[in-house]
């Protein structure tokens, strides 16, 4: 029987993405691998032996003993102000995973895919965008931001390659010149960023509990069967 | 001998001993489930109890409404870490609903509409240990926690406590159901902290 350990992780990099997260790059000695989707349980102890653990999504594909996550943080949060503002390339936190097969992209898959993600709820996505990169798989992404300033990944986005449609809606204020006023999702939003029901898509959504559920009634709306929509729900709490 | 993670302080809550272990106190009630939240009307609403007989056991929404109700306060913790504590609901307890079930075995499977499913011991559902449950906080229990009725079986990790929830087959062997087969603990028992496959 597999057994998940918790394995010692060192923090080698660092990137902002946003005033408000960012991503770590942690090596993991013996790290099993995982899929695009999947989640990883970090654990932090401080030096009187107290600890606790949180889920946070993986942001890119297996590759060798490295585990990339994004971590947004959450006012009042336990973990992610650590995380977001203390740890430093060197520090160790323990790893274990990964978790979840369920809302995962398998590079095997032959179905388009259609990618919804809302706020920090990109992260998964873009552990699948990254894994189809190379494949003939063809992606749509419609990423839903408050904001242009919370946009994660925005260089990576702007020039990925082909095989990938990016979409973006603005639910509080828009960049200059945006044709959609600011708002929450619409079907037509999902409509014009989408793919047709008819295509059979694998469709993924991700993000706050409001809009994986205004998103998800949105395609079966729109057609998708229910086992063709597969969600993961971040709730408020957390952190 | 642990990772000690430097500078982390961390928020400790003293002597909670309602709080198992690797669990953290929320005051919101989070959202997890694994697609789109089904819709059930209840004129159409049904649960059944199946045994290894082929006998089933059926109750409409009114049928199930006229039973005795029971309010149990229970602490429910959530494999993603969160917990709450004295949670309030009101529903029917599985003691009365299985008293004129006649089975042998012992295994559950409970199944759900939208096709969930999830596997346990029958004896984690009876002796007081597990209701059907139709609201929460004194309000009609919502679609997205389930609504109109789930399975409220709080000693083991909340994804056993089925959302909307159809029914149960009872089993000769164990069957693992949606969560057991993708990778989290068969039984789930969060004070031992049976999260994972293998834990």
């Amino acid at each position: 029987m597999r057994r998940l350990t918790w394995r010692p992780a060192r923090l080698t990099g660092l990137r902002e993405e946003t005033d408000s997260a960012r991503t770590l790059v942690f090596q993991v000695p013996d790290w099993p691998g995982h899929l695009a989707g999947q989640h990883v349980d970090v654990r932090l102890t401080a030096d009187d032996g107290y600890s606790t653990q949180r889920s946070y999504s993986v942001a890119a594909p297996a590759d060798g003993d490295t585990v990339e996550l994004t971590v947004e943080r959450v006012p009042d949060g336990e973990v992610s102000p650590y995380l977001t503002e203390i740890i430093e390339p060197g520090d160790q936190v323990e790893i274990r995973g990964p978790v979840g097969g369920w809302f995962v992209w398998r590079p095997e898959s032959r179905s388009p895919v259609l990618l919804v993600g809302g706020g920090s709820g990109i992260v998964p996505l873009m552990a699948m965008i990254r894994a189809q990169a190379g494949s003939r798989v063809p992606f749509r992404l419609l990423y839903s931001l408050r904001d242009p300033s919370r946009r994660y990944y925005a260089e990576e986005l702007r020039r990925h390659d082909a095989g990938l449609d990016v979409g973006y809606l603005y639910t509080r204020a828009v960049p200059d010149g945006w044709p959609r006023p600011a708002g929450r999702i619409l079907l037509d939003d999902l409509a014009e960023s989408g793919w047709p029901a008819t295509f059979e898509p694998e469709c993924y959504v991700c993000g706050p509990t409001g809009f994986v559920e205004a998103a998800a009634d949105l395609l079966l709306a729109l057609g998708h069967a229910p086992e063709h929509i597969r969600t993961e729900r971040f709730g408020p709490t957390g952190g | 001998m642990s990772i000690i993670s430097r500078g982390f302080r961390g928020r400790r809550r003293e002597g909670d001993d309602r709080l198992p272990p690797g669990q953290y106190l929320v005051d919101d009630f989070p959202v997890l489930s694994a697609g789109p939240t089904p819709r059930i009307p209840l004129d159409r609403w049904e649960f059944a109890i199946d045994t290894e007989a082929e006998q089933t056991h059926r109750w409409s929404w009114a049928e199930l409404m006229a039973l005795p109700q029971e309010t149990p306060t229970v602490d429910i913790h959530c494999v993603t870490k969160w917990s709450k504590l004295g949670t309030g609901w009101q529903g029917v307890s599985l003691d009365t609903l299985f008293e004129n079930v006649e089975t042998a075995v012992e295994y559950a499977l409970v199944y759900s509409y939208g096709g969930y499913t999830t596997n346990l011991p029958l004896e984690d559902l009876l002796d007081g240990k597990a209701w059907i449950v139709h609201q929460f906080d004194g309000e009609e229990l919502e679609p997205r926690h389930g609504g109109p009725a789930r399975l409220l079986v709080p000693h083991l990790y909340l994804w056993k406590s089925a959302k909307w929830v159809r029914g149960i087959r009872l089993l000769e062997e164990d069957w693992p159901g949606f969560w057991e087969t993708a990778g989290y603990h068969n039984y789930g028992d969060p004070w031992r902290e049976q999260r994972y496959e293998g834990d």
